[in-house]
């Protein structure tokens, strides 16, 4: 799960970390009012979505006067901001954050992630502030220091001064730096986040150390245990398709293709994917069903799928093994009458009883095709697509 | 032979007395030697009750010192599954098979951490399990697609397993053992491990991979094949698809600051001399070819 910055930033508080004084806005009303309450002379008007590379989109404006507050957030409240991380669409502003100007003198980079080949929390710094790290990386990775921290101590006040000193916080900041870097990593661990980053973490004319950013995501299963986390959730950020799989159970992420799938399994859904593209289709979204594709789940999946407009075809690919395919073919079978299904289904089901169920697919009187391994799947929906979009 | 587990391996059921444990327990016993393996179930709360005839003890530990058993398997529920995880290697057992899907990351990070220097290994979790054809069945895999043979299969998906597994069978080669790795990004034995395994396993003759995108195991896996493996090896990567910053499905299945696709662990197999295949439904085929 994602959150905004200025919700970050609030996290980034509770852990004693320093960031500028700032108020959230929904309106430009409230914009102007968040303005004056902070005082001036300078403001940073700043759109609020789940998405980075905010600046160079135009989503960040820096404001001298009140009267610019107001034009600027009229100009951001509601844009379709575009960055490289949104597509094309670009992703509708709704909230601001309105702060306090900082003075910057040097701007760094720090982020921790979970590091699979360690299996500990790695913290990462770098001289590079305000840049893509993932440039840095590729371009000059000397540049980019690595702690990894073992989880009984956390991260040591040396490990802590050393990183500071090493991406180029002067002497007298060094301190400051310390309580950033060490509130980061609790506030990574007690929140259970996936990732967090600040970029940029500045050093301001006057020598002190301020996380200018915050970015913070969560891992997914934990959010049993953080019901504050779970409130910060904004759904305007969400692929609405994606919210109503999830509903289900059901695990679904819309691509650009034409093509659904219905998949029981992650690993054999992207390799359904795969193999739909290897014969010249273009999906239309991964969808896991798990382990249970009864005919409510499986019904659902469809709805979801039908809200596509582009959708020219269906395949149901189900690996059941312990499942009864009779079974599954009932299900899709009563979930394309429930749905009026139109487009045309192929269906490759694996199990117990296979040749029942393509008798009873067979038998529905509904245009189903049937397929007997994944590269006829394929095949047969491919061409079922392309005969449709004729 | 085989890997990890055979007919001789005692099992302990960690959340035997849940939904999917009972399914599951029931399944596995079924199938070959089960109803000597399985021959323990561990719940705090019903320590003397048992399970269809399958004694229920209180702790790990107990379960252990009264049957012999050396592995066990957990269903237990994503809030206490790195807890049953640690009490299997407190109680010294040699391999844990964990099945739960939905482990908070900070647990495993907490619970890896644990093992370190300690004997036990772990499988999973969020996996299906190992089985060797015709002896054993740890998980919840279905039995009847293997056919005991000659061939390794180690996967990080579970249906994509199924799949390989099927096709295996189809073309008539039998597999000496297949294992589900998992979907997690921190788990337990990885590729590279299973590999090693099969490597030195007398009874395995080839070995198919399957990987999917996140992460660097499979690229790991690949340099440790260029230097050591002895028998061939094929592989598939699922997520040749897949968009970047989207996590598929699996928790670890996701394409992080343009690291872990799928194109980049494909050129690290092919360099490493593995036949890849892109088309999923020819991993049997493939595997065919080599030997």
């Amino acid at each position: 799960m994602k959150i905004h910055e200025y919700q970050g930033k609030e996290i980034f508080r509770r852990y004693g970390m320093s960031v500028p004084r700032g108020i959230p806005a929904f309106s430009v009303d409230e914009a102007v009012a968040a303005a004056k309450s902070l005082g001036g002379p300078v403001w940073v008007v700043k759109a609020q979505i789940h998405a980075g590379g905010r600046g160079k989109g135009g989503g960040v404006k820096v404001a001298k006067s009140l009267d610019d507050v107001k034009a600027r957030a009229s100009e951001i409240l509601g844009m379709q901001l575009v960055t490289h991380q949104t597509g094309p669409a670009g992703q509708k502003v709704r909230r601001l954050l309105i702060e306090e100007g900082a003075d910057i003198r040097k701007e760094l980079y720090v982020g921790m992630v979970v590091d699979r080949a360690s299996q500990r929390v790695v913290l990462m710094a770098s001289s590079e502030g305000g840049m893509d790290i993932e440039e840095v990386a590729a371009k000059t990775p000397e540049k980019i220091e690595r702690v990894t921290i073992d989880p009984k101590t956390g991260l040591t006040d040396a490990d802590a001064d050393d990183v500071a000193r090493k991406i180029g916080v002067p002497e007298g900041g060094i301190g400051q730096a310390r309580t950033i870097l060490q509130g980061l990593y609790r506030a990574f661990d007690e929140t259970d986040a996936s990732l967090a980053e600040i970029n940029p973490l500045v050093i301001t004319g006057d020598g002190k150390v301020i996380a200018l950013d915050a970015k913070l995501n969560f891992d997914d299963n934990a959010l049993f245990r953080h019901p504050d986390i779970v409130e910060m959730r904004d759904l305007d950020e969400e692929d609405p398709n994606e919210i109503a799989a999830s509903k289900f159970d059901l695990s679904y992420i819309s691509l650009d293709g034409n093509i659904g799938c219905l998949v029981n399994g992650a690993g054999l859904a992207m390799a359904t994917m795969d193999v739909i593209k290897l014969y010249g289709g273009e999906p239309a979204n991964f969808l896991d069903v798990g382990g249970g594709a009864t005919a409510e789940k499986v019904t659902e999946a469809f709805k979801i799928m039908l809200r596509n407009p582009h959708l020219k075809a269906i395949l149901v690919n189900i690996f059941g093994g312990i499942m009864k395919c009779d079974t599954i073919a009932e299900g899709v079978i009563a979930a394309s009458k429930a749905v009026g299904l139109k487009v045309p289904l192929v269906v490759r089901m694996k199990g117990t009883n296979e040749e029942l169920g393509r008798k009873i697919l067979a038998d529905s009187g509904l245009p189903i095709i049937s397929a007997n391994d994944m590269a006829q799947a394929a095949e047969k929906v491919v061409a079922a697509a392309k005969g449709a979009s004729k | 032979m085989s890997i990890l587990v055979d007919r001789n391996t005692k099992v302990i059921t960690q959340g035997i007395t849940g939904k999917t444990g009972q399914f599951h327990t029931r399944m596995c016993r079924d199938y070959a030697n089960g109803r000597a393996a399985f021959v323990a179930g561990v719940n705090p709360k019903k320590p003397g009750e048992s399970f269809e005839g399958i004694p229920i003890y209180a702790t790990v530990k107990e379960a252990r010192a009264a049957t012999g058993a050396t592995v066990s398997v957990i269903y237990v529920p994503p809030p206490f599954a790195a807890a049953a995880i640690d009490e299997a290697v407190d109680a010294g057992l040699d391999l844990v098979v964990c099945i739960t899907e939905g482990i908070p990351v900070r647990d495993m990070i907490r619970t890896r951490d644990r093992m370190r220097g300690r004997k036990t290994l772990l499988l999973g979790p969020n996996c299906p399990g190992v089985i060797t054809p015709d002896e054993i069945k740890i998980g919840i895999m279905p039995g009847h697609i293997h056919r005991k043979g000659r061939i390794g299969v180690v996967s990080r998906s579970g249906t994509l397993t199924y799949e390989a597994v099927g096709q295996l069978t189809e073309l008539g080669l039998g597999q000496s053992t297949a294992v589900g790795i998992g979907g997690d990004p921190v788990n337990g034995l990885k590729h590279i491990d299973i590999l090693k395994r099969f490597n030195d396993d007398p009874e395995t003759d080839a070995v198919i991979m399957i990987g999917e995108i996140g992460g660097g195991d499979e690229e790991a896996a690949a340099a440790w094949v260029k230097a050591n493996m002895k028998k061939p090896v094929v592989g598939f990567i699922a997520g040749v698809t897949a968009p970047p910053g989207k996590r598929m499905g699996h928790a670890g299945a996701i394409i992080s600051g343009g690291k872990g696709t799928a194109q980049e662990k494909l050129a690290a197999m092919e360099d490493a001399g593995i036949k890849v295949t892109r088309n999923p439904a020819e991993m049997g085929k493939l595997l065919k070819s080599v030997l």
